[in-house]
């Protein structure tokens, strides 16, 4: 099988151009409200506990408590044990539970493992599986590996439960290449995604995560796919986006690289623990002319 | 000694590999180096249209070569030199001959008759004797551009430093056709010193010869003939510079012009090609001190007037 | 792949998913018979619409304009006195100032002030010569956010290039032709030092398409060999060189070292006739080049320029085309196709050639035409109305040749202002005037190939060799290209790309002389 490939540096270009477009006034507004109606809450480290879970669905419901005009986040994201609390936390809401499965973040567990990893989450309520593929696998040349392993966690997101959409965590930090970022994202979309299922750049646990070079390549695969096919697959940038201006540039990228169909939380999303809160502090700044300090907001 | 008729030689043109009379059918009378008479073609505006043609045909093979391979082309044609040094030597000091260029008008109307006799200069006497060995100096000249073929690439190219993730290098390469308008003196070393840079870096040529003196080129195209220089890439036109520098000037399929020590009125014909197609001309003045200087004549800036310099960009990135 | 695996897929396709509104495959695709044409694929198509608008982003630093200029003459700018030509903001057709016309008396006296200043000049040390390029270079990029906003008013290119492209570029090259001052005799090979002498005088000539930055390639050069220069911009853009006179004085240039006339052709007429100069430079069009070429071959000085292309852009099947793609953008729609190296015929291997054309029209619908200012401007006002009715001349000329005219941008052009929605044509013939003629505007003409033999010889077929570019990402063949290309500058997987230590320049009908790069000082040194 033969994939597109990418010259890196004028992709790169590419990318930069995106981050000169300059956003004022009520697309600035416009722009940081969409960012945080596509913000996947998330937190995935050991230390987290269900109060810490229940912590961050109250900010995902309310992102900002002094202005319930600010939209909702659109899910939350824990590891499988948690998914329970935050499926009870976020009742009544349309807030997603998305939940990191597959042993997540290597993917170093058999497939019936990971696979049974999976089910569980569907079962405790999660209706998002964010999976990670094999890199290693991908590296050696065994596409067909991934294809299986993708194939596999999609049945089972389809036959389980309510069922649940699927984001493929392609780990581009460890992919090294645009040109494997393409033959990754070609690999998980080929395998059996279905509209509003995403490709995804990274678990958040690897150097660089997401990057506007490496989201422009998985964007573009979703477009090639969309012309040939016409179905639309979603992308989500994770790791590294802490800024509102960075949250800006990829919703430029997004315009101008998908249009407006995908300027949505169906079809983008930003994987981001610390995100809301500089969207929040530019939208203050925005409708009352003042900067927060850092304790104004929740900590999440 | 027997009474025997001696065999006079008609020097033709050399235009693609092929020794061709004029299509004009015209020949200049003269006096070949033991002082019998012999006859020159005298070349017309379509010979030179041909031999560009010629060049032009032989440009890509030449050019393609690699530098190596027309090192040693040029190598060998300084070998062929050496070993007919001394026939070159009659025709370029002995008694080299002259012939007189009739004024344009003349040349013009002449071109017309099938076959023309042209004022011959049998008796004007022989330019002075060179206080150099001219032959010499030719070949040692060919040798020292047989050397940059593969040299000069390096010494006026290079990688250039620019400020982003880009591989960026400059190398030159050889702009086309070349025409050379050689001097009437010296006429071998001059011809040589103007066709030696234009042949090593790839150009193809179509070289005029001295007017006063062309019977050492006509020998140098013989040469080539017998030294692996390939058909087209060098074109020998003898004749008279009043009739062709126009129609160099205003060719559009000649590249380059290299020519020295011409008169006002040719030399400034030849400068205004530039006005039709952005020729590339050089017109030098040497001295007979600077011809023999390799200082002045085996550097590659003179390589530089027949090259294009040429910028590839890529990028560098995995 | 294992069984198992294979299975599992193939079960997946059978029950192709409800949510997929995914053609059904072609494998179930009933039979029609081998004389049936397969059917035409259903298109789906993005939409670019409003759904998230940007808000305007004008640039709303003010920069002073004179009512009127006059020229920089020995030091000292003169009164525009009444003969004068306007100078307009081409976005707006506002005048933005009055700009003297210089005569035969102006020249003269500019030429006199170089003529003067030239022994000095050359004589003084490299190291000496260089610090007030160093200086001068640090004052543009001090002063650039001015620069950059005069250049836009003044002559039509978005912001965003003249601040992130142009003014860059500028300092660039004055930085980097400072530390060739005292370096000269190691650019030469076989001269020592004192061995490498300036002309004297140089008469630089410019366009308006890039006009600090085509000042700055003339200059900069001449300057570091220790020349003296009289310089004309072109009469729609001459704000930013006078302005950089400023910055001149500001650094203590000697008087007379660089002097600016402005004008139209008569005034260029004038100065490049002038007994007084030693070389010529010039960039602009192949016609105005060659009648140059002729003064400057009756006169006997050396001459440089650089002018007119219509240079091939080259994609093959096996390029990444999404960023051929975006080569093709910034080919031929950067400043508004004014561009002499515009890659402005583009030539696409068949197999490649409905992918490239759709997705170049995808990324089309997403450049922003309009108000230069404006920081999310991508094209901006054609530079004057004269060359918005050439370029209007060509497009109708295209259509009337039969190609088929595609400007998928359909930009609301400003109602006021010269302004043209970049473009393409197809079903381009290489006979075609469009294909052939230099338009200076963004206007593209695609062609198809089907070997690199076959690219090569359409490439090359034209009296132009500025640039070319080529798209492949298979070495060999790239670098064959690149060999086999007759033109000065080659792009592999990139195109319009400057910078001041890269040699640019053309063969053939696109000039002689580089500039930048250790090549273009050999056009400042006499032999």
């Amino acid at each position: 099988m033969t994939f597109s490939t990418v010259d890196r540096v004028m992709a790169d270009q590419r990318a930069a151009a995106f981050a000169t477009r300059s956003i004022k006034t009520e697309a600035k507004v416009a722009g940081l409200r969409m960012a945080l109606s596509m913000v996947d809450l998330t937190t995935l480290e050991g230390a987290d506990s269900p109060e810490k879970v229940r912590a961050l669905c109250r900010k995902a419901i309310t992102p900002d408590p002094f202005d319930e005009s600010v939209p909702s986040a659109a899910a939350v994201c824990v590891y499988p044990t948690l998914v329970g609390v935050a499926r009870e936390a976020l009742r009544g809401t349309s807030i997603n539970v998305a939940s990191v499965a597959t042993g997540f973040p290597s993917g170093q567990y058999p497939l019936e493992v990971r696979l049974d990893d999976v089910r569980r989450a569907i079962e405790a309520g999660a209706n998002e599986i964010d999976m990670v593929i094999s890199r290693g696998a991908l590296l050696s040349g065994d596409e067909d590996r991934i294809r299986h392993e993708v194939a596999s966690t999609k049945d089972v997101c389809v036959s389980t439960g309510e069922g649940a959409h699927l984001k493929v965590i392609l780990e581009t930090g460890e992919l090294s290449t645009y040109d494997n970022v393409r033959m990754a994202s070609e690999i998980a979309i080929d395998a059996g995604l279905t509209e509003y299922d995403f490709i995804k750049t990274s678990t958040g646990k690897v150097a660089p995560a997401a990057t506007m070079g490496v989201t422009l390549v998985m964007l573009e695969t979703v477009r090639d796919h969309f012309l040939k096919t016409g179905v639309r697959i979603g992308v989500k940038p994770a790791g590294g986006i802490r800024k509102a201006k960075q949250a800006l540039h990829y919703l430029v990228m997004v315009k101008e690289t998908l249009g407006d169909d995908w300027l949505t939380p169906e079809l983008f999303r930003f994987g981001a623990s610390g995100l809301s809160n500089d969207l929040l502090r530019q939208l203050r700044w925005k409708r009352e002319g003042v900067y927060s300090a850092g304790w104004d907001q929740t900590v999440s | 000694m027997t009474n025997r008729l001696s065999v006079t030689k008609t020097h033709k043109l050399l235009i693609g590999g092929a020794f061709v009379r004029s299509e004009s059918g015209r020949s200049i009378e003269t006096t070949d180096a033991s002082g019998m008479p012999a006859h020159l073609c005298q070349a017309s505006r379509k010979d030179l249209r041909n031999a560009v043609e010629a060049a032009r045909g032989a440009f890509g093979g030449w050019s393609g070569r690699t530098a190596y391979n027309r090192a040693q082309i040029l190598y060998r044609l300084a070998e062929m030199m050496e070993g007919r040094a001394d026939e070159l030597r009659a025709a370029t000091i002995e008694k080299a001959p002259a012939t007189r260029a009739p004024a344009k008008r003349t040349a013009k109307k002449s071109s017309k008759k099938k076959t023309s006799k042209k004022t011959i200069a049998r008796r004007t006497p022989a330019p002075k004797v060179h206080e150099f060995d001219e032959v010499e100096l030719a070949i040692d000249r060919l040798v020292a551009f047989a050397g940059w073929a593969d040299k000069y690439e390096q010494v006026i190219g290079g990688k250039n430093p620019v400020a982003g993730p880009f591989y960026n290098f400059t190398s030159p390469e050889p702009t086309g056709v070349t025409m050379v308008v050689a001097p009437d003196t010296p006429p071998l070393l001059g011809l040589v010193s103007l066709i030696a840079p234009a042949l090593c870096c790839g150009c193809t040529v179509v070289a005029l010869a001295s007017e006063a003196s062309p019977i050492p080129a006509c020998l140098l195209g013989e040469l080539c003939e017998t030294s692996d220089v390939p058909a087209g890439v060098l074109n020998i036109l003898t004749g008279f510079r009043a009739e062709l520098v126009h129609h160099i000037s205003v060719h559009r399929d000649i590249d380059a012009v290299l020519a020295a020590n011409l008169d006002e009125e040719s030399g400034a014909m030849l400068r205004s090609g530039a006005g039709e197609n952005l020729k590339r001309v050089t017109v030098k003045k040497l001295t007979p001190r600077q011809w023999r200087d390799p200082d002045e004549c085996e550097t590659p800036a003179l390589i530089e007037r027949v090259v294009e310099m040429k910028t590839i960009w890529h990028p560098m990135a995995t | 792949m294992n069984i198992d695996a294979e299975l599992e897929l193939k079960m997946r396709e059978g029950d192709a998913p409800s949510a997929s509104e995914a053609p059904e495959p072609d494998s179930i695709a009933p039979d029609l018979g081998p004389a049936h044409e397969p059917a035409p694929p259903v298109v789906h198509e993005l939409r670019f619409g409003n759904a998230w608008e940007y808000s305007p982003a004008p640039e709303t630093t003010k920069v002073e304009i004179a009512k009127s200029y006059g020229h920089f003459i020995n030091g000292r700018f003169s009164e525009a006195g009444a003969d004068t030509l306007d100078t307009v903001n081409p976005a707006t057709e506002e005048v933005l100032s009055k700009v003297a016309i210089a005569g035969k008396k102006d020249v003269n006296a500019a030429v006199r002030a170089a003529r003067t200043a030239s022994e000095k000049w050359a004589a003084l040390p490299g190291a000496e010569r260089a610090k007030y390029l160093f200086r001068i270079a640090r004052r543009i990029q001090e002063r650039s956010r001015e620069l950059a906003i005069l250049e836009t008013l003044d002559g039509g290119k978005p912001i965003k290039e003249s601040r992130d492209i142009d003014i860059p570029l500028v300092a660039h090259h004055f930085f980097y032709h400072a530390g060739w001052c005292d370096k000269l005799h190691y650019a030469f090979p076989g001269r020592g030092r004192g061995q490498v002498k300036p002309h004297g005088v140089c008469a630089q000539i410019i366009p308006w398409n890039f006009p600090l930055m085509m000042a700055a390639w003339k200059i900069a050069p001449a300057l570091a060999c220790g020349n003296t220069v009289v310089i004309k911009p072109a009469e729609t853009t001459p704000l930013t060189l006078l302005r950089l006179c400023e910055i001149f004085e500001e650094v203590g240039l000697p008087k007379g070292v660089v002097n600016v006339v402005c004008g139209a052709g008569e005034t260029g007429a004038l100065l490049s006739q002038h007994p007084g100069i030693d070389k010529l430079a010039f960039t602009g069009s192949t016609d105005v080049g060659k009648i140059l070429a002729k003064i400057a071959s009756e006169r006997g000085i050396p001459i440089t320029l650089e002018l007119g292309g219509k240079s091939p852009n080259i994609i093959f099947a096996d390029a990444s085309i999404d960023q051929a793609v975006e080569g093709i953008i910034s080919g031929i729609y950067f400043n508004q196709g004014h561009v002499c190296c515009a890659g402005s015929r583009l030539f696409v291997e068949e197999p490649a050639a409905d992918e490239v054309i759709e997705k170049l029209r995808i990324r089309m619908q997403s450049l922003r035409v309009g108000n230069p200012m404006d920081k999310n401007t991508d094209v901006g006002a054609i530079n004057s109305k004269m060359q918005l009715e050439k370029i209007e001349h060509y497009i109708k000329i295209g259509q009337d040749e039969g190609a088929q005219l595609e400007s998928p941008t359909s930009a609301d052009l400003p109602g006021k202002g010269y302004f043209c929605n970049p473009c393409f044509f197809t079903g381009v013939q290489p006979g075609h005037r469009i294909a052939r003629e230099e338009i200076f505007g963004p206007v593209l003409a695609v062609q198809t190939f089907r070997t690199p033999s076959e690219a090569i010889e359409r490439a090359n077929a034209t009296p132009y060799g500025l640039s070319a570019g080529v798209w492949t990402n298979k070495g060999s063949k790239m670098f064959d290209m690149a060999r086999k290309l007759r033109a000065g500058v080659v792009w592999c997987n990139t195109f319009n790309r400057f910078d001041a230590a890269s040699p640019f320049g053309g063969y053939k009908e696109s000039g002689f002389g580089r500039e930048g790069g250790v090549h273009g000082l050999r056009a400042y040194v006499k032999g």
